[in-house]
Order: C-alpha cells, then structure tokens, then sequence
C-alpha cells in the first residue's frame, strides 16, 4: 500500500527534472492512441522529432512557432506568479494583433512601422487584461471566468470587424486588409520564415526572469502572491500590483500578436491563433512559472505542433494528436507538481 | 488495573536527518487527562500524528485496549477509538453544527438520517455538558463554540481517546474554564483525553500525569502535575533553569506615540470609541482585554491599516497624515503583527524575503527598483546569527521554521532598524517557555534603550511582568488604565468585564 505524506521541502532539482518525467508520462500515454490509429508508435514519434528538429530548416519553423508560445507562456507566468488567473492570453493575443494590423497599414517608415506596431499592439494587449484585473480588484470579480469569457469577446469582435468595415477589398475573403511590405519584420535567415520577433521573444525571457527575480516590483508580485495579507502588512499596495501585473501579462501576451502579424501572416485573419493563449498555460505550467523555464516548454510544444502535421501526412494518425498531447502535458504536469508537496511512502501490509 | 485505552511503544519517525520522535512510549488509561509537554519542535505534534494515523512511524507500535492496530489515516485512528481536535478546525463554514457533524456518516439508502444525527447530538451535549445549537451555521459560532463542535465531532464518531493540540492558544480566559469542565466531565465517564499545551499552569490544573518530550525523547515523566511546581516542569522541558527577565527601573521620557479620541467606523470587528492613550520613551505599555473588545481594531489603527474616522494619532510629535504602513513605518514604527503565518511571513517563499518584506523598497535592500541580493541575504544572515534562529539558512522555505523561529525572525526584522515605537500583539501566543523567554528580554532591552512599547496580548501574567502600565479595553473603549504596581491579575479580570472603570 502507498501513501501519500507532506514534504518539508523540495529539492531544488525538482524544477528541472518535473517537467521531464510529464513530457516522457505524457508520450507514453499518447502513444496508445497512436497504436489505436494504426501506427507505429516508434515510427510516429520518429517522424514527429524529424519534421520538428530534425534538420536546421525544420528548427526555424519550430521555433517561429514557438514565439508567440514563448510570449503566452511569459504573460500566464507572471499573471499567476501574483496569482492573477489570466487566462485571457488568448484575447490580448488577438488585441495585439489586431492593433498591430491597423498600425502596420498605414505608410510610413518601416523601423517606425515596426516599433509602433509593438507599442501599440503591447498597450491593446494591457488594456484588454486591465479589464477583468480591475474586475477584481475593484468588485471582486472571479478573474478566472471574466478573462476567460473575455476571449470569445474580442474574438467575435475580431470576427465582426474582418467580416464587415475592415473586410479585405481586394481579395474578398474576410480577412483584414495586408500590412506595408516595409512593416514586415525582417527575416533574419534567407529562405526561412525565422523572423525578427523570435529573437525578440528569445529576449524576452531572460528580461521577464530578471524582472520577477532581481527588482523590486519582482519582488512585490511574488509576495502578493504568495500572501497577500502579509503583503499588505508589509506596506505594498496589493491592489496596485495586481493592475501592474495584469498590464505587464497582457502587454506580452499583445506581444505575441503583434509576431504573428508583422511576422508570419502580415494580416489580421479569423485563425490567425490556434489557441496560443492557451498552449501558453500550458508552457507556463510546464516552466513552473518560471520565465527561463517558458522557452524550452514553448519549444517542446511548437515541435509537437509542428511534427505532428507531418507525422499525420507520413502515418495516417490525426494531427488532433497535438492538441491530446497538450492537454495531457498539463495534466501530467498538475500531477507531477503533487510531488513538491508530497512524497510518496510505502507502508507495509499489516492490515 | 485494566489494560491503558491506549499504548504507544518504542515510537520513532524520522524526517530525513531529524529525528523527530525516538523510542517514545505513551499510554493513557480510561479516565485519565494526560498532559502532553514539550517545547516547540520537542515532537508532540508529530506523535500525536503518527497517533492519528497522518504519520507512519519508522518504528514501534500502537495498542489500543491491549490489541495491536495498523493505523493508516484518520478514518482507521477513528475506528480505533481515536479523536483529535486539531489547532486550526477542519469544519465546513457554510453548513449548519448538525450538517458539520453529520459529514462522512453514511446514512440510510442514501439519504442523511438528521432525526438520528439531532438525537446523537443531544444525547452527547446532555452527557458531557457540550451545548450547541444544531441549526446555526459555523460560521455564525465563536472560536469557543467551533471548538466544542470539533469535541462533539470527534465523539460523535465514537471516540474513546481525545487528542487536544493546544486547545486554550485559541480561547479567552472565561472559555477555558468552560472547557476543562467539560473535558473533566469526559474524563469522569470514562474517557480517556491527551492534553498539548505549553501553558504550565493549565497542565498542572488540569492533568493527573504528564509525559515531557524533548528533542523527540521522552524527559519525563511527572506523576502528580497539581504538586509539581511550573519551575520544575519548565526545566524538564528546555533542560535547563528558567530565570525570569529582571526588568530594571526606568524613568520614561517624553510620548513617543499617542492616540487621541480615535474612533473608527464599523465595518469589520469590533469599532474604536474615542480611544486616547500615550506611550513614552522608555516604557512598555499593555492592552489588556478579553478578546473581541476592539484590542484587534487598535492594533490595526497603530499599524496604518485602517484610518481612523475621527481623532489623531502621533509618532515622535509628527500627526500623521496618511494612513499607511509604509508611511508609519518611516516615521520609525515597529510592529509584529498578531497572527505571522497570515500577516507577518511568507511561507512559501525564502525566509530572507518575509525578512525585508516592510523596507524592500528601501535604500538597504533595493536602489532605483532593483532589489540587492547580497544586502538581503547579508541582512537575514546576520539577523539569524545574532537572534539564533535555527534554520538551515536564509534561503529556507519560511514555512519549514518553527513558530518560535518565525517570531524571532518577524522580531529581528523590526528591532534591527531602531523603532523609536514598537507595538506588538500576542507576541508569544503558541510559543514555548524558552522562546517567549528569549522574546521578552528583547523588549525589555528595547526598552532600556528607550523604545516605547505597545504589548497587547490576552495573556495577563506576560503583561503583569512586562508592563509599566496597562490600559483595559472593553467594547472599544478604553474602560481604564493602571499602573503597573497597582494592577492584580483580580483587578484586570474585573476590568476587563466591564464591572469596574477606573482612570
């Protein structure tokens, strides 16, 4: 019989080797589905790891997948460092690049373009989180459900707009007219789609580190967090913080909207995010909230994304894979994170 | 003579390196109120663990009533007769006393059998003198009568043995006298009850034997608690003699904090009505009064929490303007606020960060919004040496240290920074003699140095020994002052009901 018993502490490399052991739980589980669909589990998987790393070109497409990842996973890892429960990445996600869109169409010079569409996709992002942050603070609004039904918002709002007054004239298709081919953020390998925006996004992570763990502010988010009474106890304005943090998670969240514009799609359409607000709680969950920790998790996943289109080409099994595998991922992770808590403890069978 | 209740034999556990219970052996026959003693992290809460079946031990075994049991969990500690009243209650605030005690007892087709619960209940109140209102929700219960209900829960299920884990830290004086005359009344018919506390004079009223646990040994064993002197127990507990503080003489100087007429609005407790009172350098000043009595709306007021509604409050002759901590804290207030688990520390995070929380923002541990490493970790380090907190470092989990280590640490912070004004509430509530001990000769040297002190605390024998003088609330007013030659425990106690005001 086993048991479970509370720890008085966790060792510290449990931070590297928890996320692991739900990766591989995860693939393992997984793979009975892809046994079910027919295939071979080894080959599968071999196709998936290929097509995602397997030669320098297939890296890039990875890791332009992984950025917006990488700026989802930031924005729910802070949020829920303050224990704000943002779970509106998503729609930041498509404020931004919404914002971004209308900013990159009108001419100008393409630094300025560049920087405007950030700035300004960054700051439709914020205002969209300030939303169900004020919620809360002001009237104690569940953040959870009022960012989380936040999404369908914007979404449908996106929807309107690209069915109606900012309808693409020149195509037809609902989707938003182009952004000047001098906003387009420079590609930084020639014949790749690897664009400026994952590098920036690579940057993002070490800054987003530095400022929970080396400033105060940092420190302010942590403790709120952590113990909000004891917070205010000690002089820091809880409520004042949750409103940074949720301009803070929303501007990176916009951030990853603004990528997908200026970067990949160079235009507002209505899937221009297969739920990268989502994956990115996932990847946060993954990094356990640490902002290090959200660039390998987003680029496990973009690899999953990415491979298992092609392994459903060269098997059969459905690319809905990815999205099992996902989930599972956060399932195990959940799990996995039981055993910072407890340990686990074999009791002999006397009874 | 029959066989003990219940027999714990050669008890061990082992948490990593620490031991923390070591061939203990314990038995309490029916009848019987057994005094368990021990400072904190001497092991009691871990045996009474493994007792309750949250702990396995590494060694050793339970007997109750002669036979050998294996026990798991809570529910087979129960099914051996076993119930425990934890510190913090395990109740469901929403649901009704009669839905509380009815939880996790399996009814009839389905169905919750509430004639048969209220009948049990009642029998059970009449029997050991534990009334309680079936209907009313927990949430609308004092801290009393939620304990009682955990009492009554736990015999609902048949409990033959009590497990008590410092029962009193929780209640006003008048509670606990309703208390031991229930639990005495248990005893009486039979059952058998282990009592944990620190308070010596408790134990020794109450107990008819006592076992004193020390770094996870058993000490000793004390026959007779009532013919045993508080010394003598206090000695078997830390290992060694208990001097009591000598507080010096002092002249106080000028009013470094002073309150006048200050009334609040009641949204929350109990409001303040026209409360004016001083202290002055040099002086330590007690709040005394039964809980609930506005002592909590104060300490919050002192604290810049909540602005008072009328009435001003100086620190060093400055009126303050604003009120906030951070503001009053710059004027050179210190403070430990009442409850550290919730208000003073963070568990979760290292021990160095609850230690700079108040001046983060401060030129020591951060410049232009960039926190200094070295400077906090210097600071906590330094603090721990210098106020002996055992931990393992500053990077320790807060949460991992004992209460009294907690309480150094939450003191250490403060003083370190010369407080001209130091209020403190409950400072040794849940500490162990040689921890509040360490406490009190703090303040006392603080006050040498000229620090006023506010102590507001429930414990009257601790404000009698400190204090220079001792104001009495009573529903949120000031009922009366004393010096501290002319305070009695007798008086105080009089004062505190209302009976008698005096300027």
């Amino acid at each position: 019989m086993f048991r479970l018993e509370a720890r008085t502490s966790t060792p510290a490399w449990f931070n590297l080797v928890l996320p692991l052991i739900a990766i591989a739980a995860t693939l393992v589980l997984c793979s009975g589905l892809i046994a079910i669909a027919g295939a071979g589990v080894i080959e599968a998987y071999g196709v998936m790891l290929s097509a995602s790393l397997g030669d320098s070109y297939a890296i890039t497409e990875t890791l332009v997948r992984a950025a917006p990842m990488i700026f989802t996973g930031l924005a729910v890892a802070i949020a829920f460092r303050a224990k704000f429960w943002n779970i509106g990445a998503e729609g930041q996600l498509l404020a931004g690049a919404v914002a971004s869109c209308f900013v990159g169409e009108i001419p100008m010079p393409g630094t300025l373009a560049m920087l405007l569409m950030a700035i300004v996709g960054a700051a439709a992002g914020a205002v969209v989180a300030l939303v169900p942050a004020t919620l809360r603070v002001k009237f104690k609004v569940d953040d959870v459900v009022s960012s989380l039904l936040l999404n369908s918002v914007i979404y449908y709002a996106l929807m309107a707009l690209i069915e109606g007054p900012w309808k693409d004239t020149f195509s037809g298709y609902p989707i938003s007219p182009p952004i000047e081919d001098s906003a387009n953020l420079p590609v930084l390998i020639e014949g790749t789609r690897l664009h400026l925006g994952v590098v920036v996004a690579l940057i993002a992570a070490p800054l987003c580190w530095f400022l929970i763990a080396r400033t105060t502010l940092g420190f302010r988010i942590r403790v709120t967090g952590e113990n909000p009474e004891a917070a205010r106890f000690g002089g820091i304005n809880v409520q004042r913080v949750l409103l940074s943090t949720a301009l803070l998670s929303g501007a990176l969240a916009g951030l990853a909207g603004v990528g997908e514009v200026g970067g990949v799609h160079f235009q507002v359409m209505s899937d221009i995010s297969p739920g990268y607000g989502y994956s990115g709680i996932v990847v946060a969950m993954l990094a356990r909230l640490n902002p290090l920790g959200v660039v390998p998790a987003a680029i496990f996943l973009a690899a999953v994304m990415t491979g298992a289109e092609a392994m459903s080409r060269a098997t059969g099994v459905p690319a809905f894979l990815s999205d099992v595998i996902q989930g599972t991922a956060l399932l195990a992770m959940l799990v996995a994170l039981l055993f910072t808590a407890y340990r686990i403890r074999r009791v002999g069978a006397q009874t | 003579m029959s066989a003990p209740l219940i027999e714990m034999r050669g008890i061990t556990k082992i948490f990593g390196a620490v031991k923390a219970n070591e061939a203990v052996d314990l038995s309490v026959a029916p009848g019987e109120i057994l005094g368990l003693l021990g400072e904190n992290g001497a092991g009691k809460t871990t045996l009474m663990n493994v007792l309750f079946g949250a702990y396995a031990p590494d060694a050793g075994e339970i007997l109750v009533e002669g036979r050998p049991v294996a026990i798991h969990n809570s529910a087979d500690a129960l099914a051996a007769g076993i119930g425990m009243v934890h510190q913090h209650f395990h109740l469901a605030p929403r649901l009704t006393v009669l839905e509380n005690l009815l939880i996790g007892i399996p009814g009839r087709s389905g169905r919750i059998d509430r004639a048969g619960g209220l009948a049990r209940l009642n029998e059970i109140s009449r029997q050991y003198g534990l009334s309680l209102d079936p209907n009313l929700p927990v949430s609308a219960l004092s801290v009393g009568e939620q304990q009682r209900l955990e009492i009554v829960k736990a015999l609902f299920r048949g409990a033959k043995l009590l497990i008590l884990d410092e029962p009193t830290a929780v209640l006003a004086p008048s509670e606990v006298d309703g208390l031991f005359a229930a639990l005495r009344s248990m005893a009486a018919q039979g059952l058998g009850i282990i009592f944990i506390s620190h308070k010596l004079n408790e134990v020794r009223a109450l107990t008819h034997r006592c076992v004193v646990l020390r770094h996870g040994k058993v000490a000793g064993r004390v026959d007779h608690p009532a013919q045993t002197t508080s010394a003598a127990m206090a000695e078997l507990m830390c290992g060694h003699e208990i001097v009591p503080p000598v507080k010096e003489a002092s002249t106080p100087g000028s009013a470094v904090l002073t309150l006048d007429g200050i009334s609040t609005s009641g949204h929350t407790g109990t409001p303040l009505r026209d409360v004016s009172l001083f202290v002055r350098a040099g002086e330590i000043l007690g709040i005394a009064g039964v809980s609930g009595n506005g002592q909590r709306t104060l300490a919050d007021v002192i604290f810049g929490m909540l602005p008072p509604k009328v009435g001003t409050m100086t620190i060093a002759g400055k009126t303050i303007a604003q009120f906030s901590p951070r503001e009053l804290q710059a004027l050179g207030l210190g403070r430990i606020p009442e409850d550290r688990m919730t208000t003073g520390l963070v568990t979760n995070l290292p021990l160095a960060d609850s230690m700079v929380l108040p001046r983060i923002g401060t030129e020591a541990f951060s410049r232009k919004g960039l926190l200094n490493p070295a400077a906090i970790r210097a600071f906590a380090e330094e603090q721990i040496k210098a106020y002996d907190i055992r931990c393992p470092g500053p990077m320790v989990r807060a949460g991992a240290l004992s209460g009294g280590n907690l309480q150094k640490a939450l003191l250490a912070r403060e003083l370190a920074f010369d407080p001209k004004v130091l209020i403190v509430s409950q400072p040794t509530r849940g500490l162990d003699i040689g921890a509040a001990r360490f406490i009190h000769e703090k303040f006392l040297a603080m006050r040498a140095k000229g620090c006023g002190i506010v102590v507001i605390g429930e414990d009257l024998e601790e404000l009698l020994m400190l204090s220079d003088r001792i104001a009495v609330m009573y529903e949120g007013r000031i009922a009366g002052t004393l010096s501290g030659a002319d305070a009695t425990v007798a008086r105080l106690g009089l004062m505190m009901t209302g009976a008698e005001g005096h300027a």
